[in-house]
């Protein structure tokens, strides 16, 4: 019982990473139609520069991570001015090649900057563990839960409450119309790859302590497309609801099943709900029309 | 006195297709111009060119004596033109309010757009019913008067109508055209109606132009268009018989 709790509770925060990493994958399609096959390595790149801030300059960790958010949001909102834009309206699969180009150039560049060697964060919650009951609980995994909550609940209120949330909502539902009622579409989906960038590096500072950083971070990129799309492409709570899913199969399937299904498990799943149910658990009905 | 718009000798391609073949018009504030034709005559594509979704390859566009071709759309809502596009384009998982309250976006009196929020359920009061319903679960018609009431909250100079008739029961394009028709008197709002159904399109309108092929055959008022033969017999669909009752593949256009 207290390894099945134990369980549950890093399933749930490993899988709120890749609910996280999803989101910022959902929140680019959306908005801009765009599927950022780079999303993985925005979130390495926001370890990397959180790694900057706190163990290279030495700064306070809360001040890194405020800086290389910020950063990233920079980062990412060019990436979108200066690469992204010029593609718009050019057939899907340019922009499958250019996000995952980018995201090659990214990978490449991590390792010019940072070097090839696997990095460690410190995070102030490092040691600290709870005890309740049998059931070891280590605050990293606490604080990951803690946040991920507390992001999800921020976002809402953003894209419910602000005048650039709803105008992210309405260019993501209508572009045209959202042009036509004055909204600067061009800079509000560059505002939308700033906030996925932010996200990715909450999600990438949330990883570090788990997998530690290196360039290969981004392979979380791949766990979290699944869950985006288990959680059926375009829908934001599905697609965190998708990265919890995939977390607690990750780690039940590590421990209860046959060596080697850790790997596999998330992705018979995957198949599985395609074939139930193909616009995923949380798609939208009715599909797009071409 | 000049126009509040005038457009002059525009040419808009999609892709290699030439859509508009140099079209010019003029649009006197206060008045509701209508622009007829039929299916792909090109009637949208001006409006869309008007509005900057898409830019002229020749030709200008002057709002209140101002270039306005090759702007980009959200400026050139914030000059005061508000498009009502074809096929209502709301957003269809957002309220009836935020639809609305979205046609105020470039608008900061927070007081002001609220009474024009209490004008536009005045003017249609079956929205205002379904307030908080999402865009999308409402029928054409009620998509229709969203459409237009969003428009409206711009508080707009000029309102760009794309077929507002489209799709709805003849008792729905009545009210609608009594609303646009009272917009016009009461706000001095001048109005662009782009329409297939001439008849009503007429009725209401003071100046009139027919788009043929992507040019203007004709322009007149709406009420000497309404006398002429042609127009009669093409848009209106009433035949006049004749003494020895002329074949109607005898009769051509005099426009050709």
């Amino acid at each position: 019982m207290a390894e099945f709790l134990q369980l549950l509770i890093n399933g749930l925060a490993v899988g709120c990473i890749y609910g996280l990493v999803a989101l910022g994958f959902v929140l680019i399609y959306k908005a801009g139609e765009v599927v950022n096959f780079a999303q993985g390595e925005l979130v390495m790149l926001g370890a990397f520069a959180a790694f900057t801030f706190v163990v290279q300059f030495g700064l306070n960790y809360w001040v890194g991570l405020v800086l290389a958010m910020a950063a990233m949001a920079v980062f990412g909102g060019l990436l979108d001015m200066v690469v992204v834009r010029r593609i718009v309206g050019q057939p899907q699969f340019s922009t499958v090649m250019l996000t995952i180009g980018i995201g090659v150039v990214m990978r490449s560049g991590a390792a010019m900057v940072w070097g090839p060697e696997t990095r460690s964060l410190p995070t102030p919650f490092d040691a600290t563990t709870f005890h309740f009951g049998g059931v070891v609980l280590s605050a990293v995994y606490l604080a990951i839960l803690a946040t991920t909550v507390l992001l999800g609940l921020l976002l809402f209120c953003f894209f419910r409450f602000t005048r650039m949330g709803v105008a992210m909502q309405a260019a993501s539902q209508n572009q045209l119309a959202a042009y036509c009622m004055g909204i600067p579409v061009k800079r509000v989906l560059s505002g939308v790859w700033a906030l996925s960038a932010v996200v990715a590096t909450i999600a990438g500072v949330m990883l570090a302590p788990i997998s530690l950083v290196d360039t290969n971070l981004g392979a979380v990129g791949l766990k979290a497309f699944a869950a985006a799309v288990i959680g059926g492409f375009g829908s934001v709570p599905g697609a965190v609801l998708g990265g919890i899913l995939l977390g607690l199969i990750d780690l039940f399937s590590g421990v209860y099943l046959p060596q080697g299904f850790k790997d596999t498990a998330g992705y018979i799943v995957l198949l599985a709900v395609l074939v139930v149910c193909p616009q995923g658990l949380f798609g939208a009905v009715g599909r797009k029309k071409v | 006195m000049g126009h509040l718009m005038e457009v002059r000798n525009i040419e808009t391609y999609y892709g290699p297709t030439m859509a508009i073949r140099g079209v010019s018009f003029d649009v006197t504030q206060g008045e509701i111009v209508t622009i007829l034709g039929a299916n792909g005559a090109g009637k949208t594509t001006i409006l869309k060119t008007i509005s900057g979704l898409m830019d002229p390859q020749k030709g200008s566009v002057a709002f209140e004596g101002r270039d306005i071709q090759r702007m980009d759309p959200n400026r050139v809502a914030g000059l005061g033109i508000s498009l009502v596009p074809e096929g209502r384009e709301l957003f269809p998982f957002l309220s009836v309010r935020d639809n609305l309250q979205l046609g105020a976006y470039l608008r900061r009196d927070q007081a002001a757009i609220a009474s024009d929020l209490e004008r536009v359920f005045e003017y249609f009061p079956s929205v205002k019913a379904r307030a908080s319903q999402p865009a999308g679960m409402l029928s054409g018609g009620e998509q229709q008067m969203v459409a237009i009431g969003r428009a409206l909250m711009a508080r707009p100079k000029m309102i760009l109508l794309d077929e507002p008739s489209l799709g709805l029961s003849p008792k729905l394009v009545k009210e609608i055209f009594e609303i646009i028709v009272r917009i016009n008197r009461e706000d001095r709002t001048t109005i662009v109606l782009v329409e297939q159904n001439a008849n009503v399109a007429l009725q209401v309108a003071h100046y009139g132009y027919i788009l043929e092929m992507g040019r203007v055959v004709m322009a007149d008022t709406a009420s000497a268009l309404l006398e002429k033969d042609d127009v009669k017999e093409f848009y209106l669909g009433i035949k006049d018989k004749g003494v020895r009752g002329v074949r109607r593949w005898k009769k051509r256009k005099t426009w050709r």
